[in-house]
């Protein structure tokens, strides 16, 4: 009985670690570059809402993902416009993305489905297999290769450190950071792909409740690197499936259980953040004299 | 003529959003002209376009206040949001709890309730990145969804009236509620909730600004914020700055619950703000982190809450949500303000971090 | 081999490079010299691809070439080490020499066979540094020669150096030279940029001389003598020494016994560091940057962590040590910090707010329960009292920091700083790039704040600087007081030898 429920809690917990996952590792290529990423929960929101729309249309959640993946590299486009090339606070940039896509959602639901903030929900046929959970623990090993054995990662990790030595060695340092936020685009928005048209059914309004912020706090707590990150990304999956296993046996108000993901954010911060180390040029937009 | 120039790159970000968000109206078929004209020309008619402007006003002058002191601090207080809603409650607490007191002490300890509840909701934040360098932003995100559950959970379980459907308390006691600016005014219906908070939002303006540029703790705030290095140099603790700071940023955010509770619905109601802590993000950018510039931009957002209503009920497609839309894009239009000024400065200069 | 034809750039206001023109030949070390902005480092950087001119050209082999970045540069031969290390400190020798020109395929970074090539490249020039080391491992010497493989591993047939001295000890210097010219025989072309005429006697073939952003002399190093060449850079016949009378030192203001700071990696950044300073006394502290100077004056004013200090720092007899950096202030210790744009000012905001930085909790500035209340007339009184003192230009209280040149920011910082009477002044790198005129105005009232009875420690990589200011001058070697010597008698070798603790060695 007891190792049943513990299996279900595991199995539960990888399922929930996989969107913090892919939208963390998606914040790794952006943020190892150089760019700040708080824009994830709004890039995961485009995805999540992209895939569930499309797939409605078109009865196929490949094409659905595929499109949220689009979403997610144009959305993660105009940050990259704005940090970039304009050189916005990046910050900002991200909070305004975040905000940007409550409102898109929602309105654009509203006017195709005449529902305030939802699609329709999707039969059963038409979600997507468990592939994303594949994907994202088979992208641990693959971020990790391309981040210490690849020309590429060299240049952004090169980048996210020292753009100034990096561009002198002749690196282009505003098409790898780019990249980096494109590809955190492309991850994120598959993270909330499988939100809304894997483990649920239909897009709901906010439906990620502050999952690219728990993402982004993983990448934190795991140093910016790829296997500490999924650690992280681990502890706050399983802490999510405690939570709920808990609401059907605990005395504890069900409020409560649910804000344990939150408070053990808090607490990691608070408590490990001093032991990492962010990459030298995080969040300086890069200014060269000409 | 300074301040003249100071209002350019804001009325161009505005103008920006609004040509970006037309295209959205028109993506989903309505009337981008039709429906601007629908969402701005409701908020100005008399009394009801008015007082309604100037009631959704009052809260974002608060919330844009509070980002706005933050800011000077070089920080970014996202959770306005839950300061506001955690003080709320509290204001509605004391209301409840101490009904029986006379309104001449019952109203200013309603409103100590507001301000200290936020204020500590917000100086917790401060704590972790002063004590531990916890990013504020992710800190203030999970302090919202905890002070709207913990709200939530209050309300539902001990201060519901038995047998209410909806999520909210039960009334506070008479002698908490301020008066409603119809009251004063000639021509302006009582059952608009336009009330005192109002005024007391503006006068508020007004001790921000002396707190920020006239006091030397405002000076302390705006240098830990411009250069931290600078400001420890200087003799300035810095991590007591950023403590102060956030707690004064959820001070102002807080007293949205003095508008709301003593001044509307005369209870806390579950989930009543309608964004008010996000908006006041886009309140702080679009008014440059100044008092006067943030009474500008809630005067601008409240007609757009007013008018999303309208857009929501009178347009075929396009819902209220486009105001929340054009928020996002006004936001991303001043922090990349370089766009119109060709040349680098952002909203604050700063460097972060651990994001 | 490399020759600039009329090249001229603008940043802003300031016209950084006025038609500069000179020819560097193949096989030889050129050095090109001038003081702190005459355009130096401007001129080098163009040359790299690194800046664009706004008009006139660079010529390679003969050839004009229009160069839109490093790689335009790179790609003909040219490599530059800048004064700056460009280096990704976390990283690999290794990774930071093939970054931008990576071997292997894009899927695959092929390590090894950069490593056994880098290697190569180091034995033959005989610089012994490891491929797969760190960067923020390494010493400065040892990076700077990474800076070298990074370029020859380009084939750079032309090196440009600027101011590769600048961090370096005598005997590090003696080593690049030596590195230097065994590239030289292996027929690279090198142009190193300098202010330190010995530097350009000792090992340059022919000299440029460049002042204001124009190129004011050409010479064979052989036809000229460090006179000439100051005489060029400075535009007059240059007094290297200050004037200064003899000081009368009285009690002591300052003493410190056995100051230690903390262990990072067990290395203790002070170590045991004891002396005194007088009143109307100028105690200077000698020493190549980062052996603890920039640490000692921190843990004095206050801004290290004061758990990481042990040992005894007293003023006028009193114990500090615990103090906060306000509270050391409010007993009368002033700082004019190293890094002045990170520290010494608050660069977007006014002149008037910055003439109270450090100070705005003091009666003359703020008034009412707990000094709350800023008084705005006597701040305004104040800043144009500092404004008009100090010859600060120009004289515009409402202007933001940023807008003021170096040396007036400079002169803003001390007047500010010597506003409240200290007892105790803390200056450290006070004339760093300072123009000439201004460097004078700050020696002179550093001098006169001496008479006036104050106790001053001055902290300058700059030897000329702290031995003609210092009445007695100390020499700091790893967190270490290594020595004391008379500043008037020492020569700069003695006091070199210290600086690196090589006397056998050397």
């Amino acid at each position: 009985m007891s190792n049943i429920l513990l299996v279900a809690l595991l199995f539960s917990a990888v399922r929930l670690t996989t969107p913090l996952l892919l939208a963390a590792l998606g914040g790794l290529y952006s943020e190892r570059s150089g760019v700040i990423n708080i824009a994830l929960e709004g890039l995961m929101l485009a995805g999540a809402f992209t895939a569930a729309t499309i797939t409605h249309y078109t009865g196929n959640p490949w094409v659905g993902l595929a499109a949220a993946i689009l979403a997610g590299v144009l959305v993660a486009l105009v940050h990259g416009v704005a940090c970039i090339q304009f050189k916005a606070d990046q910050v900002v940039s991200g909070t305004a993305i975040n905000i940007l896509f409550l409102g898109i959602p929602a309105l654009l639901s509203g006017a195709l489905f005449e529902s305030t903030g939802a699609t329709p929900q999707l039969p059963k046929a038409q979600l997507i297999p468990n592939v994303p959970i594949w994907l994202a623990f088979a992208l641990v090993p693959l971020t990790w290769y391309v981040l210490y054995r690849t020309p590429f990662g060299l240049r952004l990790r090169a980048v996210g450190e020292n753009p100034e030595a990096a561009d002198t060695a002749g690196v282009n340092v505003s098409k790898v950071r780019y990249l980096g936020v494109m590809l955190s685009g492309a991850l994120a928005a598959i993270g909330g792909a499988y939100l809304s048209i894997g483990q649920s059914s239909l897009f709901a309004r906010n439906m990620t409740a502050g999952r690219g912020f728990i993402a982004l706090a993983a990448l934190i707590f795991g140093k910016w690197r790829p296997v500490q990150t999924m650690l992280a990304c681990l502890l706050f999956g399983f802490a999510e499936a405690l939570s709920i296993q808990m609401q059907g046996v605990s005395q504890i108000p069900v409020q409560f259980i649910q804000l344990i993901p939150y408070v053990l954010t808090i607490v990691v911060l608070a408590g490990f953040i001093g032991h990492s180390r962010a990459p030298r040029a995080l969040g300086i937009p890069y200014q060269k004299k000409r | 003529m300074k301040g003249l120039r100071q209002l350019i790159f804001p009325l161009a970000a505005v103008l920006a959003a609004f040509v970006a968000g037309s295209f959205l109206v028109l993506a989903v078929g309505d009337s981008p002209l039709a429906t601007y004209e629908l969402l701005i020309g409701s908020a100005f008619t008399w009394p009801d376009g008015i007082g309604y402007t100037l009631f959704y006003a009052t809260p974002l002058i608060f919330t844009g206040l509070a980002v706005a002191v933050a800011f000077r601090c070089g920080l970014l207080n996202i959770g306005a949001e839950g300061q506001l809603y955690i003080a709320s409650f509290a204001t509605a607490w004391v209301g409840i709890t101490f009904a029986g007191l006379p309104a001449i002490l019952l109203v200013p300890l309603c409103c100590l309730a507001a301000v200290l509840a936020g204020g500590v909701w917000g100086g917790i934040p401060g704590v972790l990145k002063a004590r531990f360098g916890a990013h504020e932003v992710i800190t203030t995100i999970m302090m919202n969804f905890i002070a709207i559950a913990l709200a939530s959970y209050f309300t539902q379980y001990h201060y519901k009236a038995p047998g209410d459907a909806i999520l909210e308390t039960v009334p506070i006691g008479e002698g908490a509620r301020i008066a409603r600016l119809g009251k004063f005014v000639h021509g302006l219906p009582e059952r608009i909730p336009l009330n005192l908070s109002f005024l007391l939002a503006l006068v508020t303006c007004l001790l921000v600004y002396l707190f920020l540029w006239r006091t030397r703790w405002g000076y302390e705030i705006r240098a830990t914020g411009a250069s931290p290095a600078a400001a420890q140099y200087g003799g300035i603790a810095t991590g007591r700055q950023i403590v102060l700071a956030m707690a004064l940023s959820g001070a102002l955010a807080g007293m949205v619950g003095i508008n709301e509770v003593l001044g509307y619905r005369y209870r806390y109601y579950d989930s009543f703000s309608s964004g008010y802590g996000f908006t006041g993000i886009a309140v702080a950018l679009l008014g440059r982190n100044h008092p006067v510039g943030v009474i500008l931009a809630s005067l601008l957002f409240g007609a757009l809450l007013r008018g999303g209503l309208f857009v929501d009920i009178f347009t075929e497609h396009v819902s209220k949500d486009l105001v929340m839309v054009l928020q996002g894009i006004i936001i991303l239009f001043v922090a990349a303000e370089a766009m119109f000024a060709g040349r680098f400065k952002g909203p604050f200069g700063r460097r972060i971090k651990g994001v | 081999m490399i020759e600039l034809r009329n090249i001229s750039k603008r940043f802003g206001e300031v016209l950084a490079n006025d038609r500069v023109s000179f020819a560097v030949a193949p096989g030889t070390i050129h050095a090109l010299v001038g003081e702190n902005g005459a355009g130096k480092s401007t001129a080098m950087r163009i040359a790299y691809g690194f800046y664009s001119a706004d008009s006139g050209d660079i010529v390679v082999e003969g050839q004009v070439r229009r160069f839109t970045s490093p790689q335009d540069a790179i790609a003909l031969g040219i490599g530059m080490v800048h004064q700056h290390f460009m280096l990704v400190e976390p990283m690999t020798v290794a990774e930071n020499i093939v970054l931008g020109t990576e071997p292997g395929n894009s899927l695959k970074l092929d390590v090894a066979g950069a490593v056994s090539r880098i290697r190569a490249l180091s034995d033959e020039l005989g610089l012994a540094i490891d491929p797969m080391a760190r960067i923020e491992d390494l010493s400065v010497g040892q990076q700077q020669r990474v800076e070298l493989l990074k370029a020859l591993y380009r084939q750079a047939r032309i090196l440009i150096l600027d101011e590769p001295t600048a961090v370096l000890s005598p005997q590090a210097v003696r080593d690049l030279f030596g590195i230097l010219r065994r590239m030289r025989e292996q027929g690279k072309t090198i142009v190193i940029v300098t202010h330190k005429l010995s530097e350009v006697l000792e090992i340059s073939d022919e000299v440029t001389v460049m002042r204001d952003g124009k190129v004011v002399g050409n010479r064979p190093t052989a036809e000229t003598n460090a006179a000439e060449l100051a005489r060029l850079m400075v535009g007059r016949d240059v007094l290297l020494r200050v004037v200064k009378p003899e000081g009368h030192p009285e009690k002591p203001v300052l003493a410190i016994r056995g100051l230690s700071l903390g262990a990072k990696n067990s290395e203790k950044r002070l170590d045991g560091v004891s002396f005194e300073v007088r009143a109307g006394e100028i105690v200077g502290i000698a020493g190549i940057e980062g052996n603890g100077q920039t640490e000692l004056i921190d843990a004095l004013a206050g801004l290290v962590d004061s758990g990481a200090v042990t040992g005894v720092v007293e003023l006028e007899g009193h114990d500090v040590e615990g103090l906060s950096a306000r509270q050391r202030r409010a007993r009368g210790i002033a700082h004019v910090p190293e890094d002045r744009h990170r520290r010494g000012l608050l660069l977007d905001f006014d002149l008037a707010e910055n003439s109270i930085l450090g100070a705005d909790d003091r009666p003359a500035v703020a008034t009412g329960p707990w000094h709350s209340w800023l008084k705005r007339d006597a701040i305004r009184r104040r800043v144009e009292k500092i404004l008009k003192a100090f010859d600060v230009r120009p004289p515009d209280a409402n202007l933001p920091a940023r807008s003021l040149s170096g040396g007036n920011q400079q002169k803003l910082i001390l007047g500010r700083e010597l506003e409240e009477s200290p007892k105790l002044l803390l200056v450290a790198q006070p004339t760093r790039g300072v123009d000439i005129g201004g460097i004078e105005f700050i020696h002179r009232r550093l001098v006169e704040m001496r008479d006036a009875g104050c106790a001053v420690l001055l902290v300058s990589s700059e030897l000329e600087e702290v031995t003609a200011l210092s009445d007695r001058l100390l020499v700091m070697r790893q967190g270490r007081i290594v020595g004391e010597v008379d500043p008037v008698r020492a020569t700069p070798e003695e006091i070199g030898l210290l600086m690196t603790g090589g006397n056998a060695a050397a």
